[in-house]
């Protein structure tokens, strides 16, 4: 039976393939070449400033237990391999998801026994874009666990759901009209594959809550505080939704 | 070290998953407060009468198309519009729209195009119900006036093929 159907089954995947080419374009599939060659050269991103400085903090001791990332995790090359791809990431203790950039505080305050790290500072930026480095060209692969189900279906929901003065949805504009221009800018699928970015308009790294923030706020919708749960249901749901793509961060963005 | 859940936990983690994230749900309910706007009375496809008693302004109308803090149609819309680099790709040319529509049907297109086609991407200009997490400083408001909405009617009928 089993001999029978295997290649039944592989013959329907490949028909069910074919018919369904994989349409999803992360913002670098859409950049121009000066964007794209940008990205590319280490020496010309600028967010591989903050991967250097990132480095230099993975390395420093901090906080009253006076320990560096790496006395916990050694060397990031290896240990850090993959797990920017799979975040946000269930915590059983807050039974809740938390992003990188939530996990890399938690650490600090459990483990180093140091202050978090603000929101957009330029340490927790770059801690983060030297842990999201290490995640270059690997699939995201966000758990599919019976616990964050229900936070995949809020982040779903919310990006469905108008919202705002101008009564938006962000599937209207990423999922219906990506390609398109809207004014001067192209709208990209909205792919999470390369935060944190370094976005020209902003002139800075930015991180992944930073943009949703934007989108937000251009609907003229009140946006999530950093780090509330919907939004880390909303940038799960777009790991979800970008599962398989390769990661590119610290991608550059217009 | 956390010890992995029995199956116990594990649906008791589960049930607190869904409790916070109804919880949210519930939050993120409809905006209350809401101001007054003109009443207006939507016959076939069409709002017939104007919204105030002095006549809209074309001159104004196309500078409030044009004003990415107002009107900004330009977003998504093209036009005759020559001055403007940047226009949109997501929505049909205004050029001709006076030929195309009533000055009753432009109204209603402008005052809340759901009414026309639910899924539509075009915002509702002068609509303040049944929207969700309007940011504080429009909540309440429309995104025009009445005064501005007669002023871009007044505009577009002017554009004729
Ligand atoms: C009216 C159109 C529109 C809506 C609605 C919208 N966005 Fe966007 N979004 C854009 C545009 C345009 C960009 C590209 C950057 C820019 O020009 O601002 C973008 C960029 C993004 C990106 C970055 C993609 C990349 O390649 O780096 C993400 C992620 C994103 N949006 C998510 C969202 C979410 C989540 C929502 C809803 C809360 C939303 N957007 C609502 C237009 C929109
Ligand atoms: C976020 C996108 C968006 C914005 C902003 C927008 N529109 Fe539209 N508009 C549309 C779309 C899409 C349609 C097509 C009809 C539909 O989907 O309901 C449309 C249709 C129209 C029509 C009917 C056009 C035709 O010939 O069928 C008029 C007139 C119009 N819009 C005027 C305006 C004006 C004036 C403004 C600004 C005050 C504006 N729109 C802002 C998206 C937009």
């Amino acid at each position: 039976m089993n001999f029978l159907l295997r290649p039944l089954v592989a013959l329907a995947t490949t028909i069910a393939l074919a018919a369904a080419p994989d349409e999803r374009r992360s913002g670098y599939d859409i950049a121009g070449p000066e964007i794209r060659a940008m990205q590319d050269d280490d020496t010309a991103n600028p967010g591989n400033l903050w991967v250097l400085q990132g480095e230099t903090l993975w390395g420093k001791p901090t906080g009253a237990a006076d320990r560096s990332c790496a006395d916990c995790h050694g060397d990031a090359q290896m240990t850090m391999k993959g797990v920017a791809a799979r975040y946000p990431a269930f915590d059983a203790v807050l039974a809740r998801p938390l992003d990188l950039e939530q996990r890399i505080n938690q650490c600090r305050t459990e483990h180093q026994k140091a202050e978090p790290l603000a929101w957009e500072s330029e340490d927790l930026l770059a801690v983060t874009a030297f842990v999201a480095r290490q995640s270059r060209g690997l699939p995201i692969t966000v758990s599919a666990s019976l616990e964050l189900r229900p936070f995949l279906a809020l982040g779903k929901q919310l990006f469905e759901q108008r919202e705002g003065q101008l009564n938006l949805s962000c599937s209207q504009c990423h999922d219906d009209n990506w390609g398109k221009q809207l004014a001067g800018n192209l709208i990209p699928q909205g792919h999470p594959t390369g935060y944190p970015i370094y976005r020209l308009q902003w002139q800075s790294l930015g991180s992944l809550q930073r943009r949703l923030r934007n989108c937000m706020t251009g609907l003229r919708a009140e946006p999530f505080e950093y780090g509330a749960p919907q939004a880390i249901a909303l940038e799960f749901y777009l790991m979800e939704r970008a599962r398989g793509m390769p990661m590119d961060a610290p991608a550059v963005r217009p | 070290m956390r010890k992995p859940g029995s199956r116990r936990s594990r649906q008791r983690r589960l049930g607190d998953a869904l409790a916070a994230v109804l919880a949210l749900l519930a939050s993120a309910a409809a905006d209350a407060q809401c101001e007054e706007l003109r009443p207006f009375k939507i016959v076939g496809d069409a709002i017939p009468a104007a919204l105030t008693e002095t006549a809209g302004d074309a001159t104004r109308g196309r500078a409030i198309i044009l004003d990415r803090r107002l009107g900004a149609c330009l977003l998504c819309h093209t036009g005759p519009f020559p001055e403007e680099k940047f226009q949109g790709t997501l929505a049909p040319d205004l050029t001709g729209a006076g030929s195309r529509w009533s000055e009753g049907e432009l109204r209603l297109r402008l005052v809340d195009p759901t009414r026309l086609n639910p899924q539509t991407t075009m915002p509702a200009y002068y609509r303040v119900e049944g929207l969700t997490r309007v940011a504080q400083a429009w909540r309440g408001k429309p995104v025009l006036t009445a005064e501005q909405i007669e002023d871009v009617v007044a505009f577009l009928s002017s554009l004729r093929d």
